[in-house]
């Protein structure tokens, strides 16, 4: 590895990091798509500061860009609050609009600004390390080093100074507002950092994949914990995997590093979305199927409890009265006799008196809908597990 | 070229025509089909799909390698497609939310999509050139026979409309009931979802990935304010639509180095905003106004209770009081009081007021008189 090679991990690593931390709150919040709306909506101001400054990595220009970027917020929830639209529609609204005020005034000065469009939607991370921070002739390594650096620093602090008031505002605003922490308070105060931190990754992965380096990470760890630091870390590690794993992509097929790093996001997300043991699509498929079969075994219990004639406790009259197909009466009747709860002799279906003690249990929590009704039933069955 | 020259052009000359014709059709379809996702609370979805249609159009053109816009517009359909289930299954089958569902498909197929057109770049030997008009689209690419194509889909789109209207209307409005009366609700779901897709897919190559979705949205917004009424709502959205593609070709064409697609949205956008303020039922202007005409009757009213409680004490309830003993209360201002001797509830000499006839009336049966009022009103 070269030295611009490292440097470029170090940066991409830093920005998934610094843009890891805030999404979580938002995927939590369920403000997720605010990041999209900033990162749109923040050309103009990045436009019009570059106006003033001329120079991309000037802070003047990174506080304007992010005042505009609240600015959005600020404009969105006014729009919410006059009920004309809902609230999607207003966040849709405003954020193209304002983009398109950034498309144009890029258009008219192309001359002026050393901006292109390509570069507002991509950023350029391969050079990243050519621009570098010259304090008295001293190389202290590549600037968007420094700022994203600065930034990432901030959001840290901020986290582990406000850890219990963010938490407590995301989950109940109601309880922390009664307990004397603004959630409004929080909630400006995350989307200003929100705001920087879409900023100052602009530079580096353009404006749509900053919403894949906060979203993409934050929601594959929502779907492997529910412990907020848990979920945390893992965000952290995902986005820095994908990162790192990203670069080299990019750098094997030589395409663009941001448009790979949010491809392995993509498909991190896939594995996780598929994979994840309790949330997945698969568990969630295996559970629902299962949960099937034991409503299914529940009825056919109930039905037998119900009824002392030979006829109706027929195997056949299964498919007959109850109308279930071949297949399902099958795996019903297994499952019930796996677990002793029936015996069957001459085609005639009987319930043991496990059985029996079984379904007055169910019908019992059916009846009182009590939960300790059925604690010891728990370890046998997913339908009661909730 | 003036915007004078422009409309003067339109007709005669063939590119100019082609390309109004275009984006006309286009924003008709869009605000059509656009009311459907702003009613249905899809807003967004428009966004995430316009997104997810890139990686489309990028392997569409790396399989084949031609750069057929009905081909490459294909891919799209599909990618856009696939991007519009996958979030389906997200927001069913997990815990995570629409929003997050919409940011991660988006982000996630965009950034896919913006892989492909980088490597595609770096090929040595494509032309491929002329990918990235999708991304903020260039109607000046447009020929006659996309055009045709978005004539058709427009009609067809119709015709559905027609032929479905009512399951549609029902659908929006109540789900459940739907469900109930016995319609497929999956599929009319599925039905208007595709056709939104298609909406959104045929409009890539005009405004762009990135701004598509506030066509969109932005003449159904806009048209939302106007009425109240379903069928009138969607012909109002297509026109603004439709307007809104005419003037912004004519503002772009009329200027150098103007893409098209932020020129639309922006008119768009104006549309908004001007059904914002101005319109006459729900507009911010006008419910200003409603609402301080309201304050003023209140307090005017306010007043006359007051009169009412100091005259009622008096044999004569006409007898005469000064204005000042007003003050000592709140709601009495000048206006105010002239406008009661307007109305004719009391009549005022220099610095005294006299509670009339009528006045005195009025403010007996004040409370029997607002509930009658609302209930007219």
């Amino acid at each position: 590895m070269t030295n611009p090679q490292i440097e470029i991990q170090v940066i991409a690593a830093v920005v998934a990091i610094a843009c890891a931390i805030p999404g979580v709150f938002l995927v939590l919040r369920k403000m997720a798509l605010i990041s999209d709306a900033i990162s749109h909506s923040i050309l103009p101001g990045l436009v019009l500061g570059f106006f003033l400054t001329h120079d991309l990595n000037s802070p003047i220009l990174i506080l304007l860009a992010a005042i505009t970027g609240v600015i959005t917020v600020i404009l969105v929830e006014a729009i919410q609050r006059t009920g004309l639209v809902k609230e999607d529609t207003a966040i849709g609204l405003v954020f193209p609009a304002l983009f398109s005020i950034g498309v144009i005034l890029i258009a008219k000065n192309a001359n002026d600004v050393h901006l292109d469009v390509d570069a507002v939607l991509l950023g350029e991370l391969a050079f990243a390390p050519f621009d570098r921070l010259l304090i008295s002739g001293i190389d202290l390594g590549p600037k968007s080093l420094w700022i994203m650096g600065v930034i990432l620093l901030i959001t840290i602090t901020l986290v582990i100074l406000f850890f219990k008031e963010l938490k407590i505002s995301t989950f109940d605003a109601g309880l922390s507002a009664s307990l004397g922490i603004s959630p409004l308070v929080m909630h400006y105060g995350l989307m200003s950092v929100s705001s920087v931190t879409v900023v100052g990754a602009f530079d580096a992965v353009g404006a749509i994949l900053v919403v894949a380096l906060m979203i993409a990470p934050a929601a594959a760890a929502y779907l492997l914990t529910s412990d907020l630091k848990k979920m945390l870390w893992l965000a952290i590690g995902f986005g820095v995997f994908s990162a790192l794993l990203g670069y080299w992509v990019a750098h094997w097929l030589d395409a663009s590093i941001s448009g790979s790093m949010t491809t392995v996001l993509g498909l991190v997300f896939l594995f996780v979305y598929l994979f994840a043991p309790q949330k997945g699509w698969i568990a969630v498929l295996y559970r629902q199927k299962q949960q099937r079969t034991e409503v299914s075994l529940l009825t056919f219990l109930l039905h037998l409890n119900n009824h002392s004639e030979e006829n109706e406790r027929h195997i056949n009259h299964l498919q007959e009265h109850i109308n279930w197909q071949r297949v399902r009466s099958k795996t019903v009747l297994d499952l019930a006799l796996k677990n002793n709860m029936i015996t069957i002799s001459n085609e005639i279906v009987s319930l043991t008196t496990k059985g029996k003690q079984f379904t007055e249990l169910a019908l019992e929590y059916i009846l009182t809908n009590k939960d300790e009704k059925i604690e010891p039933m728990k370890d046998d069955f997913f339908l009661f597990r909730g | 070229m003036s915007l004078f020259d422009y409309f003067d052009q339109v007709f005669s000359d063939y590119t100019l025509r082609t390309i109004t014709l275009g984006t006309a059709v286009l924003g008709a379809a869009c605000g059509m089909l656009g009311s459907f996702a702003v009613l249905r609370k899809q807003s967004l979805l428009g966004d995430a799909i316009s997104h997810a249609a890139l990686p489309g159009i990028a392997l569409a053109f790396l399989i084949t390698g031609t750069k057929d816009t009905n081909l490459l517009l294909m891919g799209a359909l599909i990618s856009g497609l696939i991007g519009t289930f996958w979030i389906r299954g997200i927001i069913k089958k997990t815990h995570l939310k629409t929003d997050t569902a919409l940011g991660l498909i988006l982000s996630l197929f965009f950034g896919f999509g913006m892989l492909l057109l980088t490597f595609i770049q770096k090929q040595p030997n494509a032309n491929q050139a002329g990918l990235d008009k999708y991304l903020f689209g260039q109607a000046a690419t447009l020929v006659e026979s996309d055009v045709t194509l978005m004539i058709f889909v427009t009609l067809m789109c119709a015709l559905v409309l027609l032929l479905f209207w009512k399951e549609f209307k029902i659908l929006l409005f109540d789900a459940d009931f739907t469900k109930t009366l016995g319609f497929n609700t999956r599929f009319i779901d599925i039905l208007i979802t595709f056709f939104i897709v298609l909406a959104i897919v045929l409009g890539l190559q005009t405004v762009g990935v990135v701004l598509m979705s506030a066509l969109l949205l932005a003449p159904a917004a806009a048209a939302r304010q106007w009425t109240n009424r379903l069928s009138s709502m969607i012909l109002l959205a297509a026109l603004f639509g439709a307007f809104s593609g005419v003037f912004g070709t004519a503002i772009s064409a009329s200027q150098n180095n103007l893409s098209t697609g932020p020129v639309i949205v922006l008119v768009a956008a104006v549309f908004v905003l001007i059904s914002f303020v101005f319109s006459p039922g729900r507009g911010l202007l006008f419910r200003e106004l409603r609402f301080r005409q309201n304050r003023r009757d209140l307090q005017l009213k306010k007043t006359l209770q007051l009169m009412h409680s100091i005259a009622k004490t008096h044999d004569d309830i006409s007898h005469p009081h000064a204005i000042r003993i007003l003050n000592n209360f709140q709601g009495f201002t000048k206006r105010s009081l002239q406008k009661m001797e307007e109305k004719q509830w009391i009549t005022l000499q220099q610095h005294h007021w006299s509670l009339t006839e009528k006045g005195y009336f009025a403010a007996e049966n004040m409370f029997n008189e607002t509930t009658h009022d609302e209930s007219t009103n």
